[in-house]
């Protein structure tokens, strides 16, 4: 991302100054940008969720400060990888805002680091936007000053969402759970049980598994022999291609309604065919290689060829639509203050994202800006993840 | 029936998967008491040489692999040399962390240089599966036990009937009065080394098709395998390979009738168990202390 640069006197005088003070020198000077950080996963298993965020926020900075940034300076990205792992993501949020300096964080696809973040980012004062990770108490974390948003799906809604579907579409009426064992499966278990009470329907059993299982076929077979005519699924994408594998073992085909973790990584190569017969929800999806901003990708990143290389277009959305957002409030607040932000949170309207336009997104008592009519269900085929037919 | 018989082929090839790895532990340590523990991380690399030399490099089964193994080979050695012999030459116990630390290293290594995407590695014997007793198995999972145990067999010939296996031994009976007879003790070791990365090596190509490949796949299988180990004896290769099946059946078995959240408490608890009853292991003997 170029950043332009005015090399005036006065920038020099502050860039000298500041290699004098190195990091003590307050982000006030107008030239100055003002720095969004990123903590999301850049290695490991999740990786290419942390590229598709990265790519989001700089659309949106390219977006924004191409129409002369916001109050008068240009927005810069600073990210940091978390690994997927909670100790890290921490250390890293502290760094960015106590180093670094930065206005606001953007988080990544792992619920159990935002968790982590969440109560620094409350006593910090620093507005904290997921765009990405699904956890119910991200955003529902009880803290009476709230400073952490969303523009992502939410695993209470996505939980009545699959519920829902698995009931109307397939007639299911006692479904399973195979859940990945750690928050995140914690946070659906508690929505998935709470969607099925409200309907009074009883399931099938309550699995869950490791990220590195080899062989689900034991938890699967638990489901299988207590009757369940549905499945739940939640879980990243080397996991859940273990679970589809381990059905493809049994010769077990069942309707599965999952979560969107599927969509993180190259699905169908590693579960195989039968990957495609997953349904998960999404938030956005490029349909059309001429959507605008489709072809601003394409300009930026050139690697990027067709609709396949792009398959968590979600992230991608939620990331732009969540820097617009921030940018919004910053300008609104008229200053890079904690507090300020998040005050013009909520007063934002009109501002056009590529999901929605957004109106009053947040709420002191609702801080989600996407709800269950900003769902898609979707299914990979061909390596490229697609809109259900109905 | 079919859940009895699910978790029994489940358990078998984990385990024998869980045994291979564990042979690697209980051949350095049977030579020169000492282990690799970047031991997951040799499966690992295994299953990533694998993959680069046939979807990337396009080379044929019979040669990548092999390749791969001698890749292995390779790296078993160059851990022995630079992080076991440095400490052990000079008594001390550091080559423990030395050893953890190089596999976080080459972990490490691998995700920034094979790519940090989980990826598949094809194999005609997943295609299809084989209906036993009305559960499916995937050729791919009864190959494991096979190659195990023929490895394991393999190993005990070429201790027993070769003049490298008996020299082998030697070393592991009296080091001193082995190198003074004139056997190589440093290239034994080291060719230990070797032989416990191919034995890790092979697991990881052959679990790849069933899972998939990635930097950090290893780390968990190190782990278990180091609990076979323990559990078997260390000494005995026999016994290593037994105490992998016990421990993948029983890992198998609990899960499917107790549920998967009961799964590690039992397993460990089990371990701990009978090591209190057994201290060497299953099938381990107690080091003789000569005064």
């Amino acid at each position: 991302m170029p950043v332009r640069l005015n090399l005036t006197r006065r920038t020099v005088m502050a860039g000298a100054a500041a290699l004098g003070l190195l990091s003590a020198v307050p982000a006030t000077a107008q030239e100055d940008p003002i720095k969004i950080g990123l903590v999301a996963a850049l290695s490991g298993q999740s990786a290419k969720s942390g590229e598709a965020i990265t790519r989001g926020i700089m659309l949106a900075l390219d977006k924004i400060n191409g129409e002369g940034g916001v109050l008068g300076r240009q927005l810069e990205l600073v990210s940091r990888d978390d690994e997927s792992n909670p100790g890290k993501g921490l250390v890293a949020a502290r760094e960015l805002v106590q180093r670094e300096g930065v206005a606001a964080l953007i988080g990544g696809l792992d619920t159990p680091v935002s968790l982590a973040i969440v109560p620094f980012a409350n006593e910090a004062k620093v507005p904290f936007v997921g765009p990405w990770a699904a956890g119910t108490p991200i955003t529902k974390n009880g803290a009476e000053e709230n400073y952490v948003f969303r523009v992502s799906a939410v695993d209470e809604i996505v939980d009545e969402a699959i519920t829902e579907y698995l009931v109307t579409k397939y007639g299911a009426k006692k479904p399973g759970m195979i859940l990945i064992n750690n928050p995140w499966g914690e946070s659906n278990e508690k929505g998935l049980l709470k969607a099925l009470e409200a309907r009074g329907m009883e399931h099938a059993g309550i699995e869950k598994f490791e990220s590195n299982d080899v062989d689900v076929v034991p938890q699967l077979t638990r489901l299988k022999e207590n009757g369940a005519d549905g499945l739940f699924m939640v879980a990243n994408v080397a996991p859940s291609a273990q679970v589809v594998k381990s059905l493809d073992k049994m010769g077990w085909d069942v309707p599965i309604a999952s979560h969107w973790g599927p969509a993180g990584g190259r699905f169908t190569e590693l579960a195989g065919v039968s990957g495609e017969k997953v349904h998960f929800i999404q938030t956005f999806l490029f349909t059309d290689p001429e959507h605008p901003l489709f072809v601003k990708l394409q300009e930026m990143f050139p690697e990027i060829e067709t609709l396949a290389d792009v398959t968590p277009a979600t992230g991608i959305a939620n990331a732009y639509d969540s820097v617009l957002l921030l940018a919004a409030a910053i300008e609104a607040a008229g200053s890079t203050e904690g507090p300020a932000i998040r005050e013009a949170m909520y007063g934002i309207s009109g501002v056009e994202g590529v999901i929605k336009t957004y109106d009053t997104p947040f709420t002191p008592d609702n801080q989600d800006a996407l709800g269950p009519n900003d769902y898609l269900f979707s299914q990979f085929v061909d390596g490229q993840i697609i809109p259900l037919a109905d | 029936m079919t859940l009895f018989v699910t978790a029994l082929v489940t358990g078998l090839g984990l385990g024998a998967m869980y045994g291979l790895i564990a042979l690697g532990f209980q051949i350095t340590y049977s030579v020169c008491s000492r282990v690799n523990f970047a031991q997951g991380s040799m499966v690992m690399l295994g299953a990533v040489l694998g993959y680069v030399l046939t979807q990337r490099a396009g080379l044929p089964v019979i040669v990548a692999y092999p390749l791969a193994l001698v890749g292995c080979a390779l790296m078993g050695m160059l851990v022995e040399l630079l992080l076991v012999r440095p400490f052990a030459v000079r008594g001390s116990e550091a080559w423990l962390m030395a050893t953890v630390a190089g596999g976080i290293l080459l972990d490490n290594a691998v995700m920034f240089t094979f790519g940090n995407e989980p990826r598949s590695l094809p194999s005609p014997l997943v295609g299809q599966t084989w209906q036993i007793f009305g559960t499916g198995v995937y050729p791919q999972q009864l190959l494991i036990p096979l190659v195990a145990v023929g490895l394991a067999v393999g190993l005990h010939v070429l201790f027993r009937r070769t003049r490298q296996g008996r020299a082998l031994l030697a070393v592991v009976q009296n080091p001193e009065a082995a190198r003074l007879m004139g056997i190589n003790t440093t290239a034994m070791i080291s060719g230990s080394f070797a032989l416990s990365a191919v034995l890790a090596g092979v697991a990881g190509l052959l679990i790849a098709p069933l899972f998939s490949v990635h930097s950090d796949m290893g780390t968990l299988f190190g782990i278990k395998a180091f609990a076979v180990a323990i559990l078997g004896g260390m000494t005995s290769a026999s016994g290593v390979m037994i105490a992998g099946f016990i421990y993948g059946l029983v890992e198998a078995l609990v899960t499917t009738y107790l549920g998967s959240s009961y799964t590690y408490i039992v397993v460990f608890a089990l371990l701990i168990a009978v090591l209190a009853v057994r201290p060497n292991g299953l099938f381990g003997t107690a080091a003789l202390r000569k005064v």
